[in-house]
């Protein structure tokens, strides 16, 4: 309990979106193992606004792992080196004392940076827009029970829809792919018997916004699965695969 | 000033409530409202402020309807909104179970669990829509947890007897408003939602007496932008952060509220706030935020602290464990305080029996401020497998953050500022006192009295934006289709950016000494300390006080660095601890007036010989509403009175 550890960071910093951007290090002392890493960069913010210095702009929200809004490259992992978390559930526990800590934005050409380590991942809402959804308004839907969906299905939905849009699959991917985003929405609605009806427009109308937004192919290198704060399984993207071949036979 | 006519008579509000028995009341409604017809709803614009389940689904709502949305979130993705955080599941009153579920026993639970301080009628059409919000989210592909025959499955949540709680593992409202985001993502491809991320809404613009408009931050710019519609709507949340600790995210936050509030929409039982009895801890002085452990957990986890003081004093000293200790020296004080609901009371019970733990010196962890919320039972009954199928997600969430297995050792858990009641204050058709300006979910005040039950706030949200609002809101846009769109020039427009543009000049300029968040720290011990779980006269006399002096050094003494016009994540702070500091004078304002204890709301003065809340009925059966009478000066207190006409009040029972 209360054990404290003394840290160097090395921190991208980068005034704007066409700024040229550079690693500034800081130290910091007494940093308590109970905190989490967010924690420890209010911390180090604090001390730079005492001293009259810009703070460091990164992301972060409900910093329970939940909302996808945090994210950083931490010694060169995204979301750092421990696993299944978010850079918000990640610990300073995880480091040792005396240790330096890298941190920079995501590294995607898709993701660029807008402050410091804070960067623009609109590109994931288009892609949902694109396509992300099953096409029903509000009302007028059948009994939540009429049509029953075998566990195993709605389960394995679930794990798929568990992605939470951090953009961590495709800032750890060398062709930054986002293809484990997109397979997980599709996985998620070819699931359910509710996605199915539109389900080769869907995966058609999502890969086709990837392609043109400029995300990379995937190579299976299996980077974004073992890196995702979720655990999104790389399963999702041959499910996704299946479904593409499947709709393309069709047209 | 037609609205305010309408609404008051004398300092007595009324809430526009449809006449007829209770049942029907709702659908007497939508028979006879307004509807505007499908080629005059293009001509018609509504900003909706926030994209939280509330937000999402009634901007997705309205454009399917044919309207055109503008839809504005701070953070850079409508998905991120802080009801993605909900963990436990949805309440709806289908009676999948064959328990003894009805529309009825939802809205007598919901109006109980409230403690009597909800408005009938509202709570009745929540109950009503809750089954069409299950039927909306399915056919949206909600991975719902199912049974192996394929139907849903159900849990059961506090201040319930029947399980009536949907989920989707302990990520309900994950996948709730990732249903709410994709249909507006649908909605935004088609061009009748515009999305503006990284917004920040700051002031409300009204023309005429009516809400015509709104003035917005862009975050990365800086830049102030005007934006002009027929009708706003606020669905931003609500104001727990004011504690500085809580369970909200780190940007929730109460500032379109107050803004709404300063431009005279009342605002309705601030004091009115949930401390959610399963959350971790407070570990250190450098926290940022308390993560709630879900309600969910107290279907299976019994609370326990230790039966011996000594035990207790060892624990905290480090010297023993609570493996250590025996069945027969622990006290479930839940399930021996309240024998028929045990570990599933109502929050505000919950949360009360753990201070009161506590306070008498059982408290556990090195602060003594824990009580355990212990798995090993459940283990022994079901099988680790079962328990880690059902709360897996959590548990591992737990040990991420405590570096303890709870599959092993008991969790520790502590109450923590969770969920405001108080809001906005609407009419029956989510209108609030000023005409034009709409709020929904959470940033309202309508459904849960002085308590919520848990499961229900995001059936609260999904009905406010899928079921109600499309309807109410027509009934005000129908005589509004000559209304043509309004310039963003004009004087309205001009005078509201300039406020807030002096507002933001005066902020950057004051340079000096302190940081928005120790102020805003500072703010939120005195919060807990006087506005939290247990509140005296004397008190809340305190927090008066001490907030002035705390407005004092914030307006003379914070610092912010950098430019107001660039991506300033101090400035944005700033602003809305501006507005947390006004709030918390509101809430600690309301508290002392209530002189009663109900649900959340608990006055030391007022409390059974057993120490349950005790109502004052006769004295406090109205909602309080707080009118803003300009900066420095008392704002007034007007009432709706709470006319109980179909459920008969009674002190709430747990115990049998």
């Amino acid at each position: 309990m209360d054990k404290t550890i003394n840290i160097k960071l090395k921190v991208w910093r980068q005034a704007g979106p066409k700024a040229k951007g550079a690693f500034e290090t800081y130290e910091l002392n007494n940093i308590s193992t109970d905190s989490s890493f967010l924690e420890m960069l209010d911390v180090l913010n604090e001390k730079l606004i005492s001293e009259h210095k810009e703070p460091v702009a990164f992301d972060h929200d409900c910093r329970e792992g939940i909302c996808g809004m945090c994210s950083l490259y931490i010694n060169g992992h995204p979301h750092g080196p421990d696993s299944g978390v978010t850079t918000c559930q990640l610990h300073m526990r995880k480091f040792h004392d005396g240790e330096t800590i890298t941190i920079e934005p995501w590294r995607s050409h898709a993701f660029p940076v807008i402050k410091d380590l804070m960067v623009d991942r609109r590109a994931y809402d288009k892609i949902m827009q694109a396509g992300g959804y099953i096409s029903v308004n509000t009302g007028g839907m059948p009994d939540a029970n009429a049509i029953p969906i075998a566990k195993k299905a709605a389960d394995e939905a679930m794990d798929a829809a568990s992605c939470i849009g951090c953009g961590a699959c495709a800032a750890a991917c060398k062709n930054g792919s986002a293809m484990l985003f997109v397979a997980a929405k599709v996985s998620q609605f070819a699931l359910l018997p509710q996605g199915k009806v539109e389900a080769a427009r869907r995966v058609k109308a999502m890969l086709g916004k990837m392609d043109e937004l400029g995300f990379g192919n995937c190579t299976n290198t299996g980077a974004c699965a073992a890196e995702c704060p979720k655990n999104v399984s790389l399963s999702n993207i041959a499910r996704l695969n299946r479904e593409f071949i499947c709709a393309k036979l069709k047209d | 000033m037609a609205r305010i006519d309408e609404l008051l008579k004398g300092d007595i509000i009324t809430a526009k409530i449809p006449e007829g028995p209770l049942a029907e009341k709702w659908t007497n409604y939508k028979a006879h409202q307004k509807l505007v017809n499908p080629a005059n709803k293009r001509r018609l614009d509504i900003i909706v402020v926030g994209t939280g389940l509330a937000g999402a689904s009634a901007a997705a709502s309205l454009g399917e309807l044919g309207f055109h949305v503008l839809n504005f979130c701070i953070q850079d993705s409508p998905r991120r909104a802080h009801s993605i955080a909900a963990q436990g599941g949805i309440n709806a009153a289908k009676n999948y179970q064959n328990d003894g579920d009805s529309v009825y026993r939802l809205f007598y639970d919901t109006i109980k669990g409230g403690d009597y301080r909800a408005r009938e009628a509202n709570v009745y059409r929540l109950a009503e829509v809750s089954n069409s919000i299950i039927d909306q989210c399915v056919a949206q592909g909600v991975p719902f947890a199912r049974e192996y025959g394929g139907l849903l499955d159900n849990r059961s949540f506090g201040g319930a007897q029947v399980s009536r709680t949907f989920y989707a593992k302990g990520q309900t409202g994950q996948q709730l408003l990732l249903g709410a985001y994709s249909a507006l993502s649908r909605q935004i491809h088609k061009g009748t939602v515009k999305m503006y991320t990284r917004y920040e809404m700051v002031d409300l613009v009204i023309i005429e007496g009516r809400a015509r408009g709104i003035i917005a931050r862009n975050l990365i710019t800086g830049e102030l932008e005007r934006f002009a519609a027929h009708a706003v709507v606020i669905g931003t949340g609500g104001y727990g952060n004011t504690f500085f600790l809580s369970t909200n995210a780190m940007a929730s936050n109460g500032s379109a509220a107050l803004q709404a509030y300063r431009k005279g929409a009342w605002f309705a039982n601030p004091c009115f706030a949930q401390i959610h009895p399963t959350c971790i801890p407070v570990h250190g002085t450098f926290q940022s935020k308390l993560t709630l452990m879900s309600e969910s957990l107290r279907n299976d986890g019994r609370i326990w602290v230790p039966k011996k003081k000594e035990d207790a004093e060892a624990i905290r000293a480090g010297k023993k464990k609570p493996t250590d200790i025996p069945d027969e020296d622990r006290d479930f004080y839940l399930e021996r305080r309240y024998p028929a609901f045990g570990n599933l009371v109502p929050r505000d019970v919950a949360s009360r029996a753990a201070k009161e733990r506590c306070d008498a010196g059982f408290g556990v962890n090195a602060t003594g401020l824990a009580v355990y919320l212990d798995f090993k039972y459940a283990i022994e009954r079901l099988g680790r497998d079962v328990v880690e199928a059902r709360y897996g997600n959590l548990f591992q969430m737990y040990e991420k953050i405590v570096d303890e297995n709870p599959y092993e050792t008991p969790m520790m858990i502590f109450p923590a500022i969770h969920y405001t009641m108080g809001g906005i204050w609407v009419d029956y058709e989510l209108q609030t006192s000023i005409q034009g300006l709409f709020c929904i979910g959470e940033a309202n005040f309508s459904d849960h009295g002085a308590n919520r039950l848990g499961a229900s706030a995001l059936m609260q949200g999904l009905a406010d934006g899928y079921f109600v609002l499309p309807y109410t809101i027509q009934n005000y846009l129908a005589d509004q289709i000559q209304v043509p769109r309004f310039s963003t020039d004009r004087p309205e427009f001009a005078e509201a950016e300039k406020a807030v543009n002096d507002k933001i000049d005066r902020l950057m300029k004051i340079q000096g000494s302190r940081s928005v968040d120790s102020i805003h720290r500072e703010l939120g011990l005195v919060m807990w300390e006087f506005v939290g779980m247990g509140r005296t006269a004397e008190g809340l006399k305190t927090a008066l006080e001490k907030i002035k002096e705390i407005r004092k050094t914030f307006w003379s003494e914070v610092y912010i660095p950098g430019r107001r016009n660039d991506l300033n994540v101090e400035l944005e702070k700033a602003l809305r601890l501006a507005d947390f500091i006004e709030i918390g004078e509101l809430m600690a304002r309301d508290a002392l007036l209530r002189e009663e204890s109900c649900g959340g709301h608990f006055r030391e003065e007022y409390q059974t010989p057993e120490g349950e809340a005790l109502r004052q009925d006769d004295k406090f059966s109205y909602v309080s509403c707080w009118q803003y009478e300009g900066e420095g000066k008392e704002p007034k207190l007007l009432k709706e009175p709470l006319d109980y006409e179909f459920v008969v009040r009674q002190t709430r029972n747990y115990k049998a």
